[in-house]
């Protein structure tokens, strides 16, 4: 079980373009590590003979659908929440390296 | 230098990423269109809206399925699909849906043949998996922001990955010019790089020839042609072999290919941020395969390149060399076999289809279907020559018009009066005329001077335009002149 430090937080945080100055990271930290404390009581069972279970709905498998179309939504209604806009692109913060 | 560089072997590995051809996209029915108005082939799954839930394109999933078999994979038993997390901007949903410890295949290898005196090399593929591609990014020149257009986000794309068993930049771009054959047989894919629906990177590292140990690798992207991915390995690998001559060490990263100034440069990034955290997509059940489904879609793949290679070495007597050429294309075998069925010199087709005709082909970017020169035109060609109606090298030209002007070559040579002169009292007086004007010439020819001849043939053809049968012209004026 990986502790949960101030360390792995930042690291997180940083994965997912969050800001934290220090007092989140220590609040958010004590947090973390008190919820993943209390799952880890899971560990004690013994699931050696019972397999993973990635999905609610264990017998189901196999759903597709046809490769049929459907209407898309209007550019409208696309571009409406965006933060910025440019003729019908979404506008963003400009991305110099490659992915 | 070059001694040097012998003393290295380079270790390659391949990861195609494919656009599956397909009315949708992976997860939702919005178009695959290419070119549309931006942002218009979207909706609440391909943007990532909360609560919206993903459904697999059946016809998607069983085109990766034909090509994990195509390339001789074993098919994943239990077949999961995973997140694998990173934000940028043309991700919509900050996590592409991928395949991570499940994927749909693995274990297959295709063969490659590097050059007509080498033999036969195994390529192996570690993997073949389904997942989605991300949006386009554009950067105006000059603007202080980037754009997006989410209508690529989605479309299903296949990731292929070699082991390292390449050895040369060359083996990359033979086994890529396979793949592409190969996937273009199974039709399931435009495999257009320029459109970007097939792409390529590359892992490369070099060590000591004979050694096992495996040196720091460098991964490159960027490269928009097979050429190019064969020009960033040249590249990559001298820069590897030069450090190391050095006593420097090489640093795993990424580096990005510049066709123009034809030099691979690192690509800025923070390291820290490659951490994708896969974890398993709940929105989608686990699939699987039955057995005898793989099986019938194992029968019915089509015949694929090797295979229809050795069959027109056996079936139309093609050195292995030309059955290789002829079948590096779909529509150029194709086209070679519409010829064979209606023409026996099964040598003549290919050796017209891969010198002239291939030659304008890759000269003016084009596809031996795009041309209007149909197989029975081509063939009509031949029997011209053979018939003697006219000369190989004015064939030459007509087949040039033909393509260029998409006119049946009949139809060119009726038209410019080419068709050579075959008719021997037509040919006669057209000789007895140069003959009674050259007198000199009759007269130097029969003292010997033996090149008189040559003149009088040319003063022929001059007569008739080019289009006397020249070896005909020889033999009326030879007799003539008493010879
Ligand atoms: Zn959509």
């Amino acid at each position: 079980m990986p502790l949960i430090d101030k360390r792995i937080v930042k690291h997180v945080a940083l994965l997912s373009r969050l800001e934290l100055n220090d007092r989140e990271l220590e609040l958010y930290s004590s947090q973390l590590a008190s919820i993943i404390g209390y799952i880890s009581k899971l560990n004690e069972i013994d699931t050696t003979n019972v397999p993973p279970t990635s999905h609610a709905a264990s017998n189901l498998k196999n759903v597709f659908r046809k490769d049929v179309l459907r209407q898309s939504l209007d550019i409208k209604d696309v571009l409406s929440n965006a933060p910025a806009r440019y003729d019908n692109f979404f506008k963003v913060p400009q991305v110099i390296e490659g992915k | 230098m070059r001694e040097d560089e012998n003393r290295y072997e380079t270790v390659i590995g391949l990861e195609v990423h494919l656009q599956l051809k397909a009315n949708t996209k992976a997860f939702c029915g919005c178009s695959t269109l290419f070119g549309q108005k931006p942002n218009s082939q979207t909706c609440p799954v391909c943007l990532g809206f909360p609560g919206s839930l993903p459904v697999l394109n059946e016809e998607a999933f069983y085109s990766a399925v034909k090509v994990a078999l195509a390339l001789n994979c074993k098919i994943q038993d239990l077949i999961k699909f995973d997140r694998k997390n990173y934000y940028y901007p043309d991700l919509p949903k900050n996590f592409q849906i991928s395949q991570y410890d499940m994927p749909l295949s693995y274990d297959g290898a295709i063969y490659i043949t590097s050059g007509p005196e080498k033999g036969r090399k195994k390529i192996r593929i570690k993997r073949v998996h389904l997942e989605e591609d991300a949006g386009k990014l554009l950067h105006p020149e000059g603007a202080n922001y980037s754009l997006v257009d989410y209508n690529r986000a989605g479309i299903p794309l296949l990731e292929i990955v070699t082991e390292p068993d390449i050895n040369s930049p060359q083996e990359a771009y033979d086994y890529l010019t396979r793949l592409k054959a190969i996937l273009e047989y199974l039709k399931v894919s435009d495999c257009d790089m320029e459109k970007g629906s097939l792409r390529c990177d590359a892992n490369i590292s070099i060590r000591v020839a004979g050694t096992d140990k495996l040196g720091t690798k460098v991964e490159l992207k960027n490269m928009n042609t097979f050429k190019g991915v064969r020009l960033a390995l040249e590249y990559e690998a001298k820069r590897q072999i030069a450090l190391v001559e050095e006593g420097e060490k090489i640093t795993q990263e990424t580096r990005l290919w510049d066709a123009e100034k034809s030099l691979t440069t690192p690509m800025r990034t923070k390291e820290e941020a490659m951490d994708y955290r896969y974890f398993p997509e709940p929105d989608l059940v686990p699939f699987q395969v039955d057995k005898a489904v793989i099986e019938k879609i194992r029968r019915e793949l089509p015949e694929l390149p090797e295979a229809k290679a050795k069959r027109f070495s056996s079936e139309y007597g093609l050195s292995e060399y030309d059955a290789n050429v002829i079948t590096g294309q779909l529509e150029m075998a194709d086209y070679f076999e519409e010829c064979a069925k209606i023409y026996q010199n099964r040598k003549t087709i290919a050796n017209w289809l891969m010198g002239d005709i291939t030659a304008y082909l890759n000269a003016e970017n084009l596809t031996i279907k795009q041309i209007g020169l149909s197989p029975s035109d081509l063939v009509g060609l031949f029997n011209m020559i053979d018939e003697g109606t006219i000369s190989g090298k004015m064939a030459k030209e007509v087949l040039i018009e033909a393509m260029k002007k998409g006119i049946k070559p009949a139809e060119i040579v009726e038209r410019r009066g080419l068709s050579q002169i075959s008719d021997t009292a037509a040919l006669e007086r057209v000789v007895d005329a140069v003959l009674a004007r050259n007198e000199k010439s009759v007269d130097d020819y029969r003292k010997g001077k033996k090149n008189a001849l040559t003149y009088l043939i040319g003063q022929v053809m001059k007569d008739t335009n080019g289009t006397a049968n020249p070896a005909l012209v020889n033999v009326i004026l030879k007799r003539r002149l008493g010879d």
